[in-house]
């Protein structure tokens, strides 16, 4: 069944944004399109006069780092893409891990981290990476570009800052992981119907110099509210903590008593969530821990979720 | 309309066509390339790759105008001047390709592995090929493919088959040839019902029912009659003849008009010019309703307070009540120690074959035909002659069905789809129609597994031997019959397991219900009783204090035993071989067995449980098939029978079977399958019955053909007939030989046929209730799996799965063993993945994308022993295999769980999340399955 009239491939940000005005929210931007045309084909949204494919633009689909250790990360830029970096898989591990299990290679060589981001689900998986490494996405809103932090670009579950017949996603930076700092992902899926996580968890980490303790974490479990988040609580408690199990598991005793995840039906219940958060808290951490330490890391999962 | 310039498999082509199309509707409809298939437009299962400047892409949802400039490589594009590509080549050798429907998908998603990783191990092809589905195989013969293709790539030469140990080979029995048609499969060229295109086709879509459960008000199609593009709108009142259909009971409305009972229900039908115009067209039909009372589920059913949902069945919701009484029940729990009491749940299950529902209906005088045609790829050919003919008002004569190549079947194309439904817009516009479904249609449409709920008590005494077994069945039968009678009193008839028990009352309820029929699935009941059986016999055997291998030794049917309904089993019972096997492959090179081990947060386990299965339709039904068998004068013969091969390879069987009694070469024999026209009635494919029935009719009426063959020859040789010997297409004589071929054209001169027509009658069987022999014959298997837990997380993994089945013989090994594969992965998906729900009438399962079948990542170690213990009345002793494979594989992943855990599961599938749950709580049983969890 026809999905929408008209498939424009802009070849500039100037170009996409004068199409989107042209069509006057009768068109979305589009980049891989495994989450847009599957909602379009299950009827949620209508028929669209055209759709956008910002995947052309290069600002969009370039991947680099920057000199002060910053990786730029175009929005554009496919999962596989992600996966297949060297320095995102040393320095921005915890990424690679989160985009290495997204759908299946298929979907992961068109899907593009914008469109995870622009989906906005609760528990995207490179999204909740991206909160973990404190991301800045840089956005064409309302025709202004503005550089906003990550966290700010969700709403609430599906709903994000940018209305996609009028804004685009340009890309994403984030400093990359130096001495001494690692992160990790994981996540639980349920084998079962939908495949969205039970739990992920994403976790980057600072070791002070002499890597006995934990300097700074950033820790962002999901779902846990109807938009991802950071776990501030909990990162508080590892602050200048020694870097070993029993802060860990001080840590994870502390997300047990502040984090209340919900049962959701056919996914999971609150108390199998909460048992998760334990189970992936304790995984990535001392992952991150044992990454940062030895200067090492190798993505785990990749493709087998 | 616009440009589009893509290279396809390095040819350019400048098109002009809209920009609304996917890749894959390019390739499909503008450039003919019909290999690409379409399976849920969801990017779920992944069928619809192609490779994109090298990458692989689901062409479903892939812009074309995404591929602008782009090079685009399909299945079409794989052989070169008629020679295979390696992948091709190697997925024929090692048996990868059965329906075909996925296997252009496989091979495309492999062509991109192996250009990246020309030397992958199982753990890269897995990643690889992680959401390329394919319901038939099991992934093993795949893996297997892949790697031999990549050594050979590296110039290393393919890698040896895993051909399984069979005894005996004969000329052409016993021996893995290649399957029929799998040229056309790898290559693309292969045509299922959607490759199909005729001129001055329209395309039909079904409105489908607003409600559950809902008397109709009012139909109005004023509007959609009167919209741009619609040539026809039918309503109930448009049904030519008897607006009911049904296998066993009439019951189904072709089209409803004063009722819905479900939410597949066809309320009108619509044929336009395109599809857009009939989907359209759909959402201008204007349908009344008054919401009813729902059922949905089977007890309340059977309760007074429910409505009835068919008044003219004399027994109300109970569509049957089915009974086995053996010995004396209260009598045999006296005499027994120790007796299990237990509830078990198990699920609906959708087939999900990967090829959509397609019918085509063409016009009598058009295309060709001369009467009204139907191409479907049906699993019972002759019974959608006679339900269309009797909807459409006419004679079967005036009614064709040609079957087409299946995607997929299992059971879930038996029943009406879209067959009456395209003969009345064919009829009604003049114009070939194609109704194709889409996944989500096909979803909420087509019968399922039922869920069943299986109360059952079982008594054995302190020496291990079973005394007594009563249970209570409830089925939910769904909206229409379908099946049910058939399907559930399979269950009932098997509810004792493959054991000697002296004493049975069981009890089985099928029920209507407002849920999507329930008919017939791989297992036909059976895999839903089994799992309660070999549960409680695991419970039973721990209660004892008693190994739970030796147990079911104890108790096993053999040579002589008396089933539950009277029948006494006079040969071929292989379970004990396929019980030995079994365990002597579970046992470690030292000797040192353990049921149960730890490793850190992983707790491993063996689980085994035992199964049976009937071949043959059975209960006094008569079994029959109809073959005929045609030598020509080029030295081939043609071997004709309306059987369904919808992946599982009937083909090659009655190939086989004709290849054997003429003694000619395999490839010289042409299998014509599925055309009410031109071959006579196979019956259904179903009840694991073909290979037995359309074998012994291509055996029977093959070796007819000799007779014939052989008195001609004599004659021609001037040689006493009973000299006469056959070997690789010649008749020999000492020192005299002649071509068959030459002999045919010798008989056509004067005047005799060289075709025999015979009809094949399988041994007689008694109806349920009169003791004697219920079913012809019988196939058995043992299963042991071995299970990963995490003990963190709950989620649980199948290592390995050794699987012994005894078939009688193995007609073709490597494709046997191909079902088997496919059956116990597909199964793991019973346990563990799988399960259809409704909500209160309404399905929550309307999307691939909410129901998850085990994908190659599932996929286990998985040790095959055929085991082969003839039956003399089968075809060179062979019996079925269909659905043997798939029945007992449930609880021996259940009872490895409980081995590893403590941790018993009452409910399928399992549910990781109160497995865990029970885990940390210290409980032992867990009622509860996935779809509780809300």
């Amino acid at each position: 069944m026809k999905l929408w009239n008209h498939y424009h491939t802009p070849h500039s940000i100037d170009q996409a944004i004068a199409l989107l005005n042209q069509y006057q929210g009768k068109a979305k931007v589009v980049a891989g399109g495994t989450d847009l045309i599957v909602e379009l084909r299950e009827g949620h949204h209508p028929i669209q006069e055209a759709l956008i494919d910002v995947t052309q633009i290069p600002e969009l689909t370039s991947l680099a780092a920057d000199d002060n250790n910053e990786i730029y990360v175009g929005a554009g830029v496919t999962h596989s893409q992600i996966v297949k970096s060297a320095v995102l898989a040393a320095r921005a591990t915890c990424l690679v891990e989160s985009c290495g299990v997204v759908g299946g290679p298929q979907v992961r060589n068109v899907g593009t981290l914008g469109g995870n981001v622009a989906h906005a689900l609760p528990a995207g998986d490179g999204t909740t990476s991206l909160v973990a490494l404190d991301a800045k996405a840089e956005i064409i809103m309302n025709g202004q570009r503005r550089v906003v932090p990550i966290l700010e670009m969700f709403r609430g579950p599906g709903q994000s800052l940018i209305d996609s017949t009028r804004d685009v996603i340009i890309g994403f930076r984030f400093a990359l992981c130096g001495d001494n700092e690692a992160t990790a992902f994981k996540r639980i899926m349920r084998p079962q119907g939908v495949a969205l996580p039970i739990l992920g968890c994403a976790t980057w980490v600072r070791l002070n110099p002499a890597q006995t303790h934990f300097e700074v974490a950033r820790l962002s479990i999901a779902p846990i509210g109807p938009t991802p988040g950071r776990a501030a609580e909990v990162e508080a408690v590892l602050i200048g903590q020694p870097a070993t199990d029993a802060a860990i598991e001080h840590a994870i005793e502390t997300a047990l008593q502040i984090l209340k995840p919900r049962t959701s039906k056919y996914r999971a219940t609150g108390d199998y969530r909460k048992e998760m958060i334990a189970v992936l808290l304790r995984r990535t951490l001392q992952l991150a821990v044992q990454r940062a330490r030895t200067g090492q890391a190798v993505p785990e999962g990749i493709g087998m979720e | 309309m616009s440009k589009l310039d893509i290279t396809v498999n390095g040819q350019i082509h400048h098109l002009d066509v809209p920009e609304s199309r996917t890749l894959a509707q390019v390739l499909r409809y503008d450039l003919g390339l019909t290999g690409t298939k379409i399976g849920c437009e969801e990017a779920e299962c992944g069928i619809c790759t192609v490779l994109v400047n090298g990458t692989p892409v689901n062409s479903c949802i892939f812009p074309a105008f995404k591929a602008q400039g782009r090079e685009v490589e399909t299945v079409e594009g794989l052989a070169h001047n008629g020679e295979l590509h390696p992948i091709q080549q190697n997925f024929i050798e090692h048996g990868a390709v059965q329906c075909g429907f996925c296997t252009p998908g496989l091979m495309m998603t492999a062509t991109a592995l192996l250009n990246e990783n020309p030397d992958p191990d199982d753990h890269a092809i897995k990643v690889a090929l992680k959401d390329t589905y394919c319901r038939c195989t099991g992934y093993a013969s795949v893996i297997a493919a892949i790697k031999s293709a990549a050594s050979e790539m590296r110039g290393e030469g393919p890698l040896p088959v895993n051909e399984p140990d069979v005894s005996e080979p004969m000329h052409a029995i016993s021996r893995s040839v290649p399957p029929q048609y799998v040229r056309e499969k790898v290559t693309g060229a292969a045509k299922y019902t959607d490759d199909y295109f005729f001129e001055g086709m329209l395309f039909a879509r079904t409105l489908r029912a607003a409600y559950p459960h809902a008397r109709i008000l009012s139909i109005n199609t004023e509007k959609a009659k009167a919209f741009p593009g619609v040539v026809a709108v039918l309503t109930h009142a448009d049904v030519p003849g008897d607006n009911l259909h049904g296998l066993v009971y009439r019951d189904w409305p072709v089209l409803c008009g004063d009722v819905v009972r479900y939410m597949g229900d066809a309320v009108a039908i619509v044929a336009a010019e395109t599809e857009d115009i009939a989907a359209e067209a759909l959402t201008l039909i204007e349908v009344e309703y008054e919401p009813l009372p729902v059922i949905g589920d089977p007890k309340f059913a059977h309760s007074p307070e429910a409505p009835v949902l068919h008044s003219k069945h004399p027994t109300g919701n109970l569509l049957k009540h089915i009974k086995v009484r053996h010995g004396d029940i209260e009598q045999g729990f006296a005499q027994a120690d120790y007796i299990v009491e237990r509830e078990y749940r198990t699920p609906t299950v959708e087939h999900a074959f990967l090829e959509p529902e397609c019918s085509i209906g063409i016009p009598p005088g058009v295309a060709g035909h001369e009467k009204l045609t139907i191409l479907v790829g049906s699993q019972i050919p002759y019974q959608d002659r006679n339900q269309i003919a009797l909807a459409m008002g006419l004679p079967e004569e005036k009614v064709r069905v040609i079957g087409t190549l299946i995607g997929g079947g299992f059971g879930g194309k038996e029943d009406i789809t879209g067959q009456i439904h395209v003969a009345m817009l064919a009829q009604a516009t003049g114009r070939p129609v194609k109704m194709l479904y889409t996944r989500q249609e096909s979803l909420i449409v087509h019968p399922k597994r039922h869920a069943t709920i299986i109360r059952m008590k079982t008594g054995a005494t302190k020496d291990g031997k079973l005394v007594a077994v009563e249970a209570e069945l409830y089925g939910d039968g769904g909206a229409y019959a379908s099946l049910s009678d058939k399907v559930m009193t399979r269950a009932t008839t098997h509810a004792t397991g493959p054991y000697v028990v002296p004493n049975a009352k069981i009890d089985c309820y099928a029920m209507y219900t407002n849920n999507p029929p329930s008919g017939a699935f791989r297992g036909f009941g059976v895999t839903q009783s089994a799992f309660a059986v070999e549960s409680n016999m695991d419970i039973l055997a721990e209660m004892i204090g008693i190994d739970p291998i030796e147990f079911r030794r104890i108790n096993a049917q053999k040579v002589g035993t008396t089933t539950a309904t009277g029948q006494v089993l006079r040969e071929s019972v292989g379970l004990l071989e396929t019980l030995r096997h079994v365990e002597h492959d579970m046992m470690p090179a030292d000797g040192d067995f353990r049921w149960a081990w730890r490793d850190g947060h992983k707790a491993y386990a063996w689980g085994l449980a035992c199964a049976y299965k009937n071949t043959g339709l059975g209960g006094g039904a008569p079994d029959r098939a109809e073959a005929e068998v045609e030598a020509f004068e080029d030295g081939s013969v043609e071997v004709r029978v309306a059987s369904a091969d919808m992946g599982q390879g009937l083909a090659h069987v009655v190939a086989q079977c004709t290849a054997e009694e003429l003694k000619l070469p395999y490839h010289r024999v042409r299998v014509l399958l599925c055309d009410t026209d031109l071959t006579p009635n196979g019956g259904p494919t179903t009840a694991s019955r073909q290979t037995f029935v359309s074998g012994n009719a291509a055996r029977v009426t093959s070796a007819l053909l000799r007779e014939a063959l052989t008195r001609s020859a004599a004659e021609f040789l001037d040689v006493p007939p009973e000299t006469l010997y056959y070997e690789e297409g010649l008749l020999r004589h000492n020192g005299k030989s002649v071509e068959l071929g030459t002999l045919v054209g010798w008989m056509k001169a004067n005047g005799l046929s060289s075709k025999v027509r015979h009809e094949y009658h399988a041994p007689a069987t008694q109806p349920l209730g009169t003791g004697g022999d219920m079913h012809f014959a019988f196939s058995y298997a043992t299963q042991a799996a071995l299970v990963e837990v995490d003990m963190e997380t709950g989620a649980v993994k199948v290592l390995r799965i050794i699987a012994g089945t005894d078939i009688g013989r193995a007609i073709n090994p490597l494709m046997l063993q191909g079902q088997v594969e496919g059956g116990i992965v597909m199964a793991m998906g019973n346990c563990l993945t799988e399960s259809y729900i409704v909500e209160n009438g309404v399905p929550w399962t309307n999307l691939l994308s909410r129901y998850k079948m085990p994908s190659i990542k599932h996929a286990p170690e998985i040790i095959s022993h055929l085991i082969e213990d003839r039956v003399s009345t089968g075809p060179y002793g062979a019996k079925g295999v269909g659905e043997i494979c798939s029945i007992n594989t449930s609880p021996a992943i259940c009872n490895a769980i409980y081995h590893a855990t403590g941790v018993r599961i009452f409910s399928l599938p399992v549910d990781q999340d109160a497995l865990l749950r029970a885990i940390r709580a210290g409980q032992t049983e867990v009622y509860t399955a996935w779809h509780d969890v809300r």
